[in-house]
């Protein structure tokens, strides 16, 4: 699998560290435990289409949404997290 | 149709024209007492412990494609009872007794060959905490013995003993781990339960759970609706995508998991070896082959197939323990779909919905897991309340904190197992 990051340009998945769902840039309110809970541990976890987080370990150091395919490993985009969490 | 020797011998007689299908084929029936979604290992063994202990045989357990065709025929077939923590600990102990009487009790061979697990170390460090370890397998009951290196020696003298990054300090030996046949598992199950009225059906895709007032009435699937008041989604892999047809959020990452095998060599690793410094573990299966594996893709993934970087990195750590691993061929590798949760340990816990039930999150253990797993779920089922050495294991220790069960140490957190 290669990222075509939007600053280094196409590099080989090794450079890339993943943390996970891109719900991690929407973080809940402090004191709503319901909402950490979710943001924490509960997954839409989709069979498809996903967005998650990859940190650009190994070039730039960016932390990027990919948009890709869960089941094909096709990727859609790749945007800078810092554009996406405007 | 039971199996014996005597069997054997009048079916060689006469030509092998009397055996019969190892299970039926049933048309679904329009209502059950009980659903099972997912005819892998551990919905068929927790069809057979309701039938079994708890006699209930009303059952219809529903697989989208064939019996043993899931994660229970694409594992390592390691079986093992190594746990530390208390919750994992007493639930894989008793499913490691649950193993050992397993053939007798399904008239089946499964294989099950207890060849003993050895888990290297490389440091004092890790020594000091696979001694702890042990002392806690044997307090639960199991068995260990901690290895030093002229022990390992005479049980493994193929490994790199002084591989100069990470010589073998020793082992913690398990001697009643070892491995089973896994189709045989699946196939033995689904005879048992098929022989005490389990309907077992096939190629019955679950679409939908009708669920009215809080409470489940029953299934829709590719081959018509099914009612019953009671269903369990036992569906590791596809957990999170069967929940959501009943409005059940669950604590899932999808995550694949590889393995690889060579070509039919001469018998040379007599045990399930593990390697304490890269992620690489290997055994010898019946027919020659070295069966092994190394951790996680480490990203969300449905694919069933692994990447390479990761297939890189376990061939690596297999050459770094064992350079002669280097002349084998590797015949085929293949991916499955894990379950996996923030902890890295596993579900068998109702759900918001009355009736509903799930085993679920086996992370990248579920194969030795599938009788005690069976066994628990049937409990949870039949009873509505959670077996004894499987009450930690619920959804809520997530939201709460409490109980969390990380083997590893690493922290609860989805990435992170």
């Amino acid at each position: 699998m290669r990222i075509n990051c939007p600053i280094c340009g196409d590099r080989d998945r090794r450079e890339f560290y993943y943390l996970g769902a891109a719900d991690y840039l929407n973080r809940p309110a402090e004191g709503d435990l319901d909402g950490i809970h979710k943001y924490l541990h509960i997954r839409e976890n989709p069979a498809g289409v996903t967005k998650d987080l990859w940190h650009h370990e190994s070039g730039c150091s960016s932390w990027l949404v990919v948009e890709r395919n869960a089941t094909t490993h096709e990727i859609h985009s790749v945007t800078l997290a810092s554009e996406v969490a405007k | 149709m039971g199996y014996n020797a005597f069997q054997v011998l009048k079916e060689g007689l006469t030509g092998n024209k009397g055996w019969r299908p190892v299970w039926r084929d049933p048309e679904p029936k329009s209502d059950y007492d009980v659903i099972i979604i997912g005819g892998g290992g551990h919905g068929l063994a927790t069809a057979y412990y309701l039938a079994k202990n708890h006699g209930i045989t009303n059952i219809a357990v529903l697989e989208r494609g064939y019996i043993g065709g899931g994660n229970v025929g694409r594992n390592t077939t390691i079986v093992r009872a190594n746990y530390f923590l208390p919750g994992n600990s007493e639930f894989y102990s008793h499913s490691l007794k649950l193993w050992e009487n397993m053939e007798q009790e399904l008239n089946f061979n499964t294989m099950h060959s207890a060849r003993g697990l050895i888990n290297l170390f490389h440091t004092d460090g890790q020594r000091d905490a696979f001694a702890r370890r042990g002392n806690m397998m044997c307090n639960q009951g199991d068995d260990a013995i901690l290895l030093d290196r002229d022990g390992v020696r005479k049980h493994l003298p193929y490994l790199d003993f002084d591989n100069h990054r990470f010589p073998v300090y020793g082992g913690l030996y398990h001697p009643r781990g070892g491995t089973a046949r896994h189709d045989a598992v699946a196939w033995g199950y689904a005879h048992a339960a098929d022989r005490l009225g389990v309907d077992l059906i096939q190629q019955c895709e679950v679409t939908g759970i009708d669920v009215r007032d809080g409470k489940v009435q029953g299934v829709e699937t590719t081959r018509g609706a099914i009612r019953a008041n009671r269903v369990g989604i036992v569906v590791a892999g596809r957990s999170s995508q069967v929940a959501a047809m009943a409005g059940v959020d669950v604590p899932i990452e999808s995550h694949i998991l590889q393995a690889f095998v060579t070509e039919g060599l001469k018998p040379t690793v007599d045990h399930v070896v593990s390697f304490g410094m890269g992620h690489f573990y290997l055994s010898q299966s019946d027919k020659g082959g070295l069966v092994f594996g190394g951790d996680l893709d480490f990203y969300a993934s449905y694919a069933q197939r692994g990447n390479l970087p990761m297939m890189e990195h376990v061939m690596e750590a297999g050459m770094s323990l064992v350079p002669a691993l280097g002349k084998a061929k590797v015949l085929r590798s293949w991916g499955g779909i894990m379950d996996m949760t923030p902890d890295g340990s596993f579900i068998i816990d109702r759900t918001k919905v009355d009736g509903l039930y799930m085993d679920c999150g086996w992370c990248y253990g579920g194969f030795k897991a599938v009788p005690a797993s069976g066994w628990c779920m049937a409990h949870l089922m039949a009873e509505d309340a959670p077996h004894e050495v499987a009450k930690k294991h619920t959804f809520d220790r997530f939201r709460t904190g409490h109980g969390l069960m990380d083997e590893e140490g690493t922290g609860s957190q989805h990435n992170l197992h």
